[in-house]
């Protein structure tokens, strides 16, 4: 069956992970792999250049590291369970790292989860937010 | 003759196992959420199955990208934790059932399910979290396991369809087995959650009532809801609930509902909770 990737590109503030996704982050999602072992997270923490430079990224895809633009590295084909070995590196809670790609800061965000998390209308679809 | 005794459902929230580990059960943020599983704990200390096969996905901690198995099957004796990035949790390893899990494979490969066979394995929360919320924190988990690992992680992930006939398929596999086991298949995951992009945080309570609702009294239509719906309706974590599906293909056309809690949040996620039991 031919597949549909199309699909998903209507779901506003949402890059969905898919095997041409996959392809496209592949050396990304090995550094963050990297990051599993505690040596490695020590070392990428001491030079962050050094470190990035060891692994065939393209250059963009270093720089989202280095900037901890994690939307930018979803857009760059990588997906947040890999990623989240580079926020876990820094200390950071899911919570923490996550809200980086909101409009909100982490406080605001923790309260909104805390008040029955983000209401779905509205968040359908980008033709009815008028952003498509 | 093995037969299913139960079947529970889950979500694995990572913070939900550093909660535990850390001793946080009593913190105003945790405490409700925990007091749902308090029946639970004390319902499976009075039917701790031999085994639990227990449905799940790895989260980029075992598997990297190297390799993507869409069904996975666990056939190793223990099964290390592995490290997430944060250390690995202080928890027991998990002991297999060499013996049940050989007998599983090779019955649901004979039956057309092109099964990954896992002779060395590390597990990470999504098998772990629901281990520490059904049995809390002993010395060795009183339960053999089954990991079965199903990919969520990447498009195309395999259909409601084909996870619920993988679970019946696991039925017939438990059924055929001769020793005398009792075992249970914990579906985990879920419920609506989003952990990237601008529209993280979403939950969809409505949404998830009725998913458990139907999980319950209609998976014969249920297992057809296209990925898409999931990832618009309970975001593109959410996903993850086809993995309940394998859980309720494996308890038979009908079941009893022992138990159901639902909880926001845990983190950056719907908790939702069911404990289910065959009806003969």
């Amino acid at each position: 069956m031919k597949p549909d990737f199309e699909q998903f590109k209507d779901i506003p503030g949402t890059t969905i992970f898919t095997i041409e996704k996959a392809q496209q982050g592949f050396e990304l999602n090995q550094f963050c792999m990297s990051l599993r072992k505690a040596e490695n997270r020590t070392e990428f923490l001491a030079d962050q250049r050094a470190y990035v430079d060891k692994f065939p990224m393209t250059e963009e895809q270093k720089q989202a590291v280095l900037d901890r633009d994690f939307q930018r590295m979803l857009d760059l084909g990588g997906n947040v369970y890999f990623l989240s070995k580079i926020f876990a590196s820094d200390g950071l809670s899911y919570v923490q790292a996550v809200s980086t790609m909101t409009d909100m800061n982490t406080e605001e965000y923790k309260q909104m989860m805390l008040d029955g998390g983000r209401n779905i209308e509205g968040w359908r679809s980008k033709k009815e937010r008028g952003e498509a | 003759m093995a037969r299913i005794t139960a079947g529970v459902t889950t979500s694995h929230v990572p913070a939900v196992g550093m909660a535990v580990d850390l001793h946080k059960e009593d913190e105003a943020y945790w405490a409700p959420m925990f007091a749902g599983y308090e029946f639970s704990k004390k319902w499976m200390r009075e039917n701790t199955p031999d085994v639990a096969i227990i449905v799940y996905n790895d989260h980029a901690s075992y598997f990297g990208m190297e390799i993507m198995p869409t069904f996975a099957i666990g056939n190793a004796a223990s099964y290390g934790i592995v490290d997430e990035g944060y250390g690995k949790r202080p928890i027991p390893d998990v002991q297999g059932h060499p013996q049940l899990s050989t007998h599983i494979a090779a019955s649901l490969i004979t039956d057309d399910f092109d099964m990954t066979v896992l002779n060395v394995l590390e597990v990470d929360h999504g098998l772990t979290v629901p281990l520490s919320l059904m049995y809390g924190a002993p010395e060795n988990w009183p339960s053999k396991v089954i990991p079965i690992a199903v990919n969520v992680v990447m498009y195309p992930q395999p259909s409601g369809e084909r996870c619920f006939a993988l679970g019946k398929a696991i039925r017939d596999a438990v059924e055929s087995f001769p020793e005398d086991l009792s075992v249970q298949v914990w579906g985990t995951g879920g419920m609506s959650h989003q952990i990237q992009g601008a529209r993280a945080g979403l939950i969809n309570e409505p949404w998830d009532r009725k998913f458990m609702d139907d999980l319950v009294n209609d998976p014969e239509t249920l297992q057809f809801k296209p990925h898409l719906e999931y990832m618009v309706e309970a975001g593109s974590e959410g996903v993850e609930l086809i993995m309940w599906l394998v859980m309720r293909g494996a308890l038979g056309p009908k079941v009893d509902e022992v138990y159901r809690f639902y909880h926001v949040p845990a983190s950056n996620t719907a908790v939702g909770h069911l404990i289910l039991t065959p009806k003969e």
